[in-house]
């Protein structure tokens, strides 16, 4: 990891509905993502983790705060020159294989759509190699270019989903919850071939899942999600072995443990909001230790400094 | 499982669809005892079958599927032989109910979930309208929905999802059935709302009496609800024992290699293990074991015929020929002796 971030967010807000009753789905999130590594956004449906990814690849406008990509803000009004960089540079792999691919395009258009908007100057041949190329380095024959989506399993379409965000030579993509449509045997084929070429190119991941028993296995850092705040960001051992913050212990909890001997039969941890006493000290966000960030008021930041005192 | 009578018994169970002019063997062969009072977990891939095989025990097949041969033995009578919709309603909800994965789909948006459920405890129950109310109230208590009276008036969108799958719950649960089958109850929701909606389950499951039946491909949630799991894999049952016999004493080469794939048992940077290949395709016969293809420690009679099930425990069986005495000893993949580990906390 480079001391310099690859992807910087500083409290980024994201609002939808009208001007004058806005919906805040995001409401202050700031991270800093670093070069070569898979930074993991986990959190519920509604929590705003989809909203950040989508505001970072710029399909959604950031109400406040920004985005830098290489130190460079990318949020709000940006050049055209560099609008066309980050279109390259950032790409994104999608949920459901099944519903991000166009049914009446060919293979061949499909992974090649992102060259015909950025490099015109591209002729035919160097198209169709490229796309051979995309299409190998996903593990797929460059035969399947003249086939239609609908010819490939779940498996496959998420690979072609790779191959087309790969065409692009990008630095980072957004991952959002690319395995959890697919079967638990294709999950690993999809996982190995996206750490393979995380190592083949330096590619820096932002791996969006509500699927924590994943994310341990293939992120490096973990930040929490709660309707739109960061609640909880550490390295992912740390996180699973000593969670500070409430929400992260109750959603730890939840993850059902394939093992029947760890069975849970006490109903689980819920976590309610209200457990909090914010009247007198407001929330920060706050480095409790190196690398490890929680979000609480004063007194509750003592109680976890405590904590990881006593070890 | 203290009693150890089935309440319905497969045998031999063939099921075939039509699609395009091909015919596609969707059950090949199965065989299943379903005892009363367990929690019998089915898991497979998608296209395994494990939704087909139970939509036949309450006559919910799509209408270019049949049932071609074998039986399905429920209080003494074969619901294999059942053809109209008239049989099938003395089965359907009152003795055998279903929990569908997606609540927003199982729900009648246009009625308040009041008259859902008292519609169901009027038809098959007889109640009067009176009585269905009380009761109404009564079951959204059990499934823990606060203010049932208010709730009662309420359309599903005005719930959220957890919410509607308790409501499907108390749906199904209305006309008291001997079995309950849930179709990936869980997966369209959070895990927060999974472990809440498993753990009432099992709270009802007791309460009520109930024997059932799940569906899932996820083995996190297998290993929490089930007392016994039977793996599928192309439309036939490969293994079958208790929780712990096929979490921790795996034979058949499928199930170590489904649960070889578990992302829980990877270590980070390491590769993990997956399953090469696709699934067979079932238009065409399947000759020997249908997961030989697939499998690199395949023996030669893999491709030639197919394994009978051979006994490991009074509980646990698995259809694979390394379980033939003159098959060469094979030991399964290390990474599953880290199941037991409890190095995940």
């Amino acid at each position: 990891m480079s001391e310099q971030p690859i992807l910087s967010v500083r409290d980024l807000k994201v609002d939808f509905g009208s001007h004058r009753k806005p919906f805040h789905a995001v409401r202050g999130v700031s991270f800093d993502v670093f070069r070569g590594e898979t930074f993991g956004l986990v959190g519920e449906s509604g929590s705003g983790k989809t909203t950040i990814g989508r505001a970072i690849i710029r399909i959604y406008e950031a109400a406040g705060g920004e985005i830098l990509f290489r130190g460079q803000r990318i949020s709000g009004r940006i050049s055209k020159d560099l609008d066309r960089e980050v279109t390259r540079k950032i790409q994104m792999i999608f949920q459901d294989p099944m519903a991000s691919l166009n049914e009446r395009a060919k293979v061949d258009y499909i992974v090649a759509e992102g060259l015909y908007n950025t490099d015109r100057r591209l002729t035919q041949e160097q198209r169709r190699q490229k796309v051979e190329q995309a299409l190998l380095d996903v593990g797929l024959l460059p035969e399947f270019a003249s086939r239609f989506p609908h010819e490939f399993s779940g498996g496959q379409r998420q690979r072609i989903g790779i191959a087309r965000a790969l065409i692009m030579q990008p630095e980072f993509i957004v991952a959002d919850e690319p395995i959890s449509a697919l079967d638990v045997s294709i999950r690993a084929q999809v996982l190995n071939l996206m750490a393979e070429l995380q190592k083949e190119r330096g590619l820096t991941y932002l791996f969006i899942s509500h699927d924590l028993s994943v994310m341990r296995f293939i992120c490096d850092r973990i930040a929490v999600i709660h309707k739109g705040l960061l609640m909880e960001l550490a390295d992912t051992e740390t996180l699973f072995r000593h969670p500070l913050h409430p929400y992260t212990q109750a959603l730890l909890s939840a993850v059902p443990m394939p093992s029947p001997d760890l069975r849970q039969d006490e109903p689980p941890v819920l976590y309610d909001e209200s457990m909090h006493d914010y009247s007198v000290h407001l929330p920060v966000w706050c480095e409790i230790e190196p690398g490890h960030f929680v979000r609480g008021s004063e007194p509750e930041l003592e109680a976890y400094r405590k904590i990881i005192a006593e070890g | 499982m203290e009693e150890k009578t089935p309440i319905l018994s497969v045998r031999n169970l063939n099921v075939k669809f039509s699609l395009r002019g091909k015919v596609l063997h969707a059950i090949r062969d199965v065989s299943l005892d379903l005892y009363k009072g367990e929690t019998l977990a089915i898991v497979g891939e998608s296209g395994s079958g494990k939704s087909v095989l139970t939509k036949t025990f309450m006559g919910l097949l799509d209408q270019n599927g049949w049932i071609d041969s074998g039986s399905i033995l429920f209080q003494g009578k074969d619901l294999a032989k059942y053809k109209t919709e008239k049989e099938w309603l003395t089965i359907r909800g009152g003795e055998i109910a279903m929990v569908l994965q997606d609540p927003m789909t199982s729900l009648n948006p246009l009625k308040t979930i009041g008259a859902q459920i008292r519609e169901a405890l009027m038809l098959h129950r007889s109640m009067n309208k009176s009585q269905a109310y009380q009761r109404t109230i009564e079951l959204l208590n059990d499934v823990g929905i606060p203010d049932p009276v208010r709730r009662i008036r309420q359309y599903p969108h005005e719930f959220s999802g957890g919410m509607r799958q308790r409501v499907v719950i108390a749906i199904a649960l209305a006309c008291n059935p001997q079995i309950l089958i849930c179709d990936e109850p869980t997966t369209a929701l959070d895990v927060t709302i999974q472990a809440q909606i498993l753990h009432l389950i099992r709270d009802l499951v007791k309460k009520y009496a109930l024997t059932t039946v799940y569906i899932t491909h996820d083995l996190g949630v297998v290993a929490n609800v089930a007392d016994r799991v039977a793996v599928m894999y192309a439309g036939d049952i490969v293994e079958i024992g208790t929780s712990r016999e096929v979490f921790y004493d795996a034979r058949h080469p499928y199930t170590w290699a489904l649960l070889s794939s578990l992302p829980q048992l990877g270590h980070r940077g390491e590769k993990l293990f997956s399953i090469q290949g696709t699934p067979p395709n079932l238009y065409a016969e399947i000759k020997g074991d249908a997961f030989a293809p697939r499998n690199p420690h395949a023996l030669k009679i893999d491709f030639e015929r197919r394994p009978p099930l051979f006994q490991v425990s009074p509980t646990h069986w698995a259809r694979t020929w390394l379980l033939h005495p003159d098959a060469p000893s094979l030991d399964p993949p290390e990474v599953l002796q880290r199941l037991r580990q409890e190095e995940w906390q």
